[in-house]
């Protein structure tokens, strides 16, 4: 049924609330971490329950996208309209009966439950302990991504309702600029800017791109709001083609996320089935189509002049800038490129208004950002925090510290092209400047943190090998010299650096960032620069001494077994080439030559009896 | 996914082609090309996706056929398949085990997930095993950092992964 005026929508999605429906609402995490991690089986079994007990009537089952509790999937939550609520983590299908018979008046014995640790701006004030506040996460965990009427339910394409019938391109375009909304993809450029450099083209065709190419290893926010909340990107980006004059958009995708594109597909049949997208949306005259492209595997799309060319069928590779997409852009067209994360926040500052959005956040970048924790952080998953925190809040208060009682020694943001950050920045309060000042990086919002265990030079070493394999090879500087950068890097890690090579590295760094054609290589020896001026010390071990301090490099290290063995044989069966022997009851043996260092001997060892030096 | 026979890593693809090549002349004929006379080239990605999911990957006679359906040239097709690391034009394995390389995985012992394999199955990354059943690659972040290290083993994700279950994942292929 197509809906064909900002009043029939206000009329159907009062229905839709009114509808009548079971006091507990029972959400279930379907993302793609969840179904990895087996809500499949607890789904399976709730639905079960519910069938053998005849309970339809007392709850309403609902699959959501991701709740950003991702260490603790499967994540289930139970909740009434009265704002009880109980949310369990690591359920398995034998908790299901007992979380069920308990309802909403205590939690289950036996199981793991989880507090809140969010609120939702738009409708709430923060209780006690709700650090995130979300707002590009609003629907994603909440309601079903693949109904458009539980989206509509909650306010959905109300803005764009009002946008389409009720205001002017410029006065669109003005709330955004006046919101100092930033692009969240990386390099923050106002969005508003963006959009009126478009705009200002003379009429004709034009395009609206959202990049989804979330190419970032460690970065899964975006792949959270499109699988939890594909209706948002929808609704933005035909309020930005309204905007800047676009009939047409194209979501460009990575092939690595194949549930995303499903639900994606999904909502755009849904949307135009009802008339949110097509022709003549809500009877304003407006026509907006969109239309999915798929990524195949090149990060350097991530990069707007690549990503357009992919768009048009070609290599990815960069062109340099100007003329700027906004003037020319794909097939030569003006043409806008924001990131998913950009436009989840669109709707809600049409409905809240700019200054509700700068009311969150820094003075020189309003609103939240979403964050993706992972590496050796104890609750890794999402966190979408009020720019300003600081990184000891973000990583202590809401993820839980590190994994194992171990020491902190960084954080890595900014991905490959970012920096890492250490321990006397953790009470930094970031926001696209704080985190520029001191040598990283907002991108797209990965957080991955490091302790003790991980060796400096060998994570700069990874992000160069990524870069170096990632490198699209047409600019001599980042197809040749980072290549030459990894060399010198592997022969600083495997034991034959010299002095030499230590500065040869740096003027390297230096050369690339001066002269690559793109982001990508400009932005390539960061890593090292930023693990140089932080962990010089480690280098130097590595160079003067021929040691790697945290026991990481293979070819610096090496595993002996200590008096401490009993002779259990565990490391023995345990060495995959074979190397260790010795005789029951006795202390046993590694033959170096045959030695990999991988560390499974040190790892399996109970008794503590392999040293690694 | 059509069905390929492989002897000694060779994967046969004749017995099928016609049918695949029906099923891939359908899907083009299915594009509004008729629309865009000078941006067919944009459906160009998308149709390769296609014919890699019918064929398993993309011999030439695949590739020349779609450069003459969008009016470019073999050329063309081949430099965009080259560039792009989901494209490859030689048979893969019946399993296909792709490692995840991302940062979070990286920190959590990737590598030795990578070596392990490598060792196991005499191959390294990029490269199918001699009777055609395992092929070894790697991938830059799945966004399930929460289960890192993870590994893909034909759509089928692996989480947690260590050297030392990587014996039981190869167990878990059969034929």
């Amino acid at each position: 049924m197509r809906i064909e005026s900002p009043a029939a929508l206000a009329e159907y999605a009062a229905a839709l609330k009114a509808r009548k429906h079971a006091p507990i609402k029972l959400l279930v995490s379907m993302g793609t971490c969840g179904i990895a991690a087996g809500t499949g089986e607890v789904l399976k079994a709730i639905n079960g329950y519910i069938a053998e007990h005849k309970l339809e009537e007392a709850f309403d089952v609902v699959e959501v996208g991701c709740m950003g509790l991702c260490y603790a999937e499967p994540v289930i939550m139970l909740t009434d309209d009265k704002g009880k609520r109980i949310i369990y983590g690591d359920v398995t299908p034998h908790q299901v009966p007992a979380i069920m018979q308990a309802g909403l008046d205590a939690p289950a014995t036996g199981t793991h439950t989880i507090d809140r640790c969010w609120y939702y701006p738009e409708d709430e004030q923060p209780a006690e302990g709700e650090l995130q506040a979300r707002i590009v996460l609003r629907n994603t965990g909440r309601i079903n991504p693949e109904d458009i009427d539980q989206y509509v339910a909650e306010g959905g394409y109300s803005a764009l309702a009002k946008v389409v019938t009720s205001m002017k391109p410029q006065e669109v375009i003005d709330v955004i600029s006046a919101s100092n909304l930033r692009g969240r993809g990386g390099a923050g450029f106002p969005t508003g800017k963006k959009w009126s450099f478009a705009a200002a083209q003379p009429e004709g065709e034009k395009f609206i791109i959202c990049n989804a190419d979330e190419g970032d290893p460690g970065a899964f926010m975006d792949r959270a709001v499109l699988e939890g909340d594909p209706n948002a990107v929808l609704e933005a980006m035909a309020i930005g083609g309204f905007a800047i004059g676009a009939h047409n958009g194209v979501i460009y995708i990575r092939a690595e996320y194949p549930l995303a594109v499903k639900r994606l597909e999904n909502a755009i049949k849904q949307a135009e089935e009802k008339g949110f997208l097509g022709k003549n949306i809500f009877g304003s005259g407006f026509d907006f189509k969109l239309e999915i492209k798929f990524g195949a595997g090149a990060f350097v799309c991530g990069e707007e002049t690549a990503l357009i060319h992919s768009i048009e069928g070609q290599r990815g590779e960069p062109t340099f800038k100007p003329p700027f997409p906004a003037i020319q852009g794909l097939w030569k067209r003006p043409t806008v490129v924001n990131n998913v994360e950009t436009y989840a926040c669109i709707a809600a500052i049409i409905r809240k208004g700019a200054d509700w959005f700068k009311g969150l956040g820094t003075a020189g970048s309003p609103g939240t950002k979403v964050f993706a924790l992972a590496g050796k952080i104890s609750k890794v998953g999402l966190a979408e925090v009020p720019m300003g925190m600081t990184l000891r809040q973000i990583i202590y208060e809401i993820g839980g510290g590190i994994k194992d009682g171990r020491e902190f020694k960084a954080v890595q943001t900014g991905g490959p092209s970012g920096g890492c950050i250490t321990k006397k920045n953790l009470d930094l309060q970031i926001d696209y400047e704080a985190l520029k000042s001191i040598g990283s990086m907002m991108g797209s919002g990965g957080m991955i943190v490091m302790d003790e265990d991980d060796c400096m030079v060998n994570i700069a070493k990874f992000f160069l090998d990524f870069t170096a394999d990632e490198s699209c090879g047409k600019c001599t500087p980042c197809r040749v010299g980072n290549r030459r950068m990894l060399e010198l890097l592997n022969k600083i890690t495997s034991g034959e650096g010299t002095m030499e090579i230590f500065e040869k590295l740096k003027t390297l760094s230096a050369t690339i960032k001066d002269t690559a054609l793109c982001g990508l290589g400009q932005t390539a020896p960061n890593p090292v620069l930023s693990t140089l001026a932080n962990f010089e010390d480690e280098y130097l071990a590595h160079v003067k001494d021929h040691r790697c301090p945290a026991g990481v490099c293979a070819a610096l290290i090496q595993f002996n077994v200590t008096d401490k063995c009993v002779g259990c044989g565990l490391c023995a069966k345990r060495c995959p080439v074979g190397a260790i022997s010795g005789e029951k009851k006795m202390k046993h043996v590694i033959n170096q030559a045959k030695c990999i260092k991988c560390g499974a001997c040190f790892n399996a060892c109970k008794f503590h009896a392999i040293a690694k030096i | 996914m059509g069905e390929m026979h492989c002897v000694n890593g060779v994967c046969e693809i004749s017995s099928r082609k016609s049918s695949q090549m029906e099923e891939l002349d359908a899907y083009i004929k299915s594009l509004p090309l008729a629309d865009n006379p000078t941006r067919k080239r944009g459906f160009l990605i998308q149709t390769l996706h296609r014919a890699q999911s019918i064929f398993g990957y993309l011999p030439v006679e695949v590739q020349s056929f779609v450069a003459e359906r969008l009016g470019i040239s073999l050329a063309e097709v081949y430099g965009v398949i080259s560039f792009y690391s989901f494209f490859t034009d030689k048979p893969i394995g019946r399993y296909a085990i792709n490692v995840c390389t991302g940062t979070a995985c990286f920190v959590k012992g990737a590598a030795q997930v990578v070596d392990e394999l490598k060792r196991k199955l005499g191959v390294s990354e990029g490269e199918t095993t001699a009777d055609g059943k395992f092929f070894l690659g790697v991938l830059r972040c799945l966004g399930a950092c929460s289960m890192a290290p993870v590994v893909m083993v034909n759509g089928k994700v692996y989480g947690h992964m260590t050297a030392e279950k990587v014996q039981g994942l190869l167990d878990d292929c059969k034929d």
